[in-house]
């Protein structure tokens, strides 16, 4: 696909990797990875711990140079446009990235300064994001007060203050209690349905996928199926997700 | 990206550094009572031990503590420079460094703002210790407490992208004591803060010329100069090459494409 690299986002596909390879000194942690995210869709990036979630998103984060393969954000190449295609994007990465001895609001703000959003605007969709987490009521408390999953829903919030078209999750629910991992999935899930955002949602659990999702299942840096969650459970002839996934991230080394 | 957005970015980023700084009382008062204990106790120790001649820019005698005071001063940007440059490998590890690096201005402009960030919380340090100080009788002409600001600004702007630049390169950074006993120390005593360059030249000539080439001398003679209303030129044009070189290098260091951050990426 050679689509001009500043159309406007009219096409659905809002993130591509195509053919991206990567290695650490002596490890390769990528393998020839394409895969494709659209938008008003979540897509689960499926995969155990250490198959190259994290190095993905460092490389759409360009936290790391892409050497081999490219990464483009609605329709800008992420290494050359960098500026323009990261304004698109939202990210909530693995480790809690908030300032613990600030309040809500100063973290939010930060982040709307970075993104240089002036202070009305800033203001009014700090409030709209966090009322619609309800955590609006908190916002002058300290990141050190809340638990884990208030935390996690501050940054969500915080994630989509500058209206991205993309976010990407690397495994949000990590270390939270049930009822508040079912809440961030349920949000996440209706802010690609309801605003037509195209989700990334990196993660290791099944549960946590809905019937509509679309799968990317990686296995030891290699890309092992794609497809809507009913064509993977088809593919690997399997009876549910729970299957598919243990079939297609067995440990082929040994 | 609008120059707005510029000026809105670093605003957020100095104004979240000070912040937290003023939030995080521990650090304020370890970071003020290090050259306070040099002032007081050390300073103290050697005030009849060591007679100072008179050199420029001091016009009389002077005591060992105001000889030393400016000294503090660059003490307290080396340790300010090298510690929130050194945070930023850790909180690059720890994520709050790469909500920075995930927005969508240059790398340059955000390492520059974080460098500015650092020195303004050195430059509260530098006059919180200076009035203390002034309480001890270490006083200088009041001009020289504004002529200062300036100086302190290049000083610390250079400290801090050293430190940026060790950050960069350092593969693992397990602790600061590392940096302290390889880096920090060794600066600190082969300079000017603690002794006179001439007073060194008695003792060891080949200790004399690091001293004289270790850029913190540099800094910390501008420093002097400054707090006497004076002006370095060489002092001046040699912390600003340094700057600008460390700057040059650790934005080299932080660059994706050509970095050393792949090397560091390994998990």
């Amino acid at each position: 696909m050679n689509k001009p690299e500043n159309s406007p986002l009219t096409q659905a596909t809002a993130l591509t990797v195509e053919n991206l390879s990567f290695s650490y000194a002596r490890k390769k942690a990528l393998d020839q990875v394409s895969f494709s995210v659209n938008a008003s869709q979540c897509t689960i990036l499926l995969g155990p711990n250490g198959a190259g979630k994290s190095t993905l998103f460092s490389l759409i984060t360009r936290l790391y140079d892409t050497r081999q393969g490219s990464i483009t954000l609605c329709g800008f190449d992420v290494k050359k446009r960098t500026g323009q295609a990261l304004s698109k994007l939202g990210v909530v990465f693995q480790q809690t990235t908030l300032d613990m001895d600030l309040t809500v609001m100063q973290n939010l703000r930060y982040h709307t300064a970075l993104h240089g959003i002036g202070g009305k605007i800033a203001k009014k969709r700090i409030q709209e994001e966090l009322e619609r987490l309800k955590m609006y009521e908190r916002r002058g408390e300290r990141i050190r007060q809340l638990n884990g999953g208030h935390r996690r829903r501050v940054e969500i919030a915080r994630a989509l203050l500058h209206k991205p078209a993309v976010l990407l999750l690397d495994e949000p629910t990590v270390g939270l209690d049930i009822p508040s991992r079912h809440s961030i999935v349920e949000h996440v899930h209706a802010l690609a349905a309801e605003h037509g955002l195209a989700i990334l949602w990196a993660t290791h659990l099944v549960d946590e996928i809905y019937p509509q999702d679309q799968l990317v299942v990686l296995h030891q840096g290699s890309i092992k199926q794609t497809g809507s969650l009913e064509q993977v459970i088809r593919k690997t002839n399997s009876q549910s997700i729970h299957e598919a996934f243990q079939q297609l991230t067995q440990d082929d080394r040994e | 990206m609008s120059s707005l957005h510029y000026l809105r970015a670093m605003q957020g980023i100095v104004g979240r550094e000070l912040w937290r700084f003023v939030r995080q009382r521990e650090r304020f008062v370890s970071a003020l009572v290090r050259p306070l204990v040099w002032l007081f106790i050390f300073a103290a120790g050697f005030r009849a031990t060591l007679g100072v001649a008179i050199s420029p820019p001091y016009e009389t005698y002077i005591l060992y503590e105001v000889y030393i005071t400016p000294g503090l001063v660059g003490m307290i940007q080396l340790f300010n420079g090298m510690q929130s440059s050194l945070s930023m490998v850790y909180d690059r590890e720890m994520g709050s460094m790469r909500i920075l690096m995930v927005c969508p201005l240059p790398r340059w402009f955000l390492l520059v703002s974080k460098l500015i960030a650092g020195v303004s919380v050195s430059i509260l340090q530098v006059y919180v210790f200076l009035a203390i100080a002034w309480c001890y009788e270490v006083e200088a002409p009041w001009q020289g407490y504004l002529y200062l600001l300036p100086a302190l600004i290049l000083s610390g702007l250079m400290l801090g992208a050293l430190g940026l630049l060790l950050s960069s390169f350092i593969k693992q950074l397990e602790n600061f004591a590392g940096v302290m006993n390889f880096i920090i120390f060794p600066m600190f005593f082969m300079s000017t803060a603690l002794y006179p360059l001439w007073k060194m030249k008695e003792s060891s000539v080949w200790l004399h010329q690091l001293a004289h080439y270790n850029p913190f001398s540099q800094a910390v003679e501008l420093i002097r100069f400054a707090l006497y209303g004076e002006f370095n030129e060489y002092a001046f044009i040699y912390t600003l090459c340094a700057f600008v070189l460390f700057m040059t290098v650790a934005v080299i260091g932080y660059n994706p494409s050509k970095g050393m951050m792949m090397k560091k990426g390994g998990r």
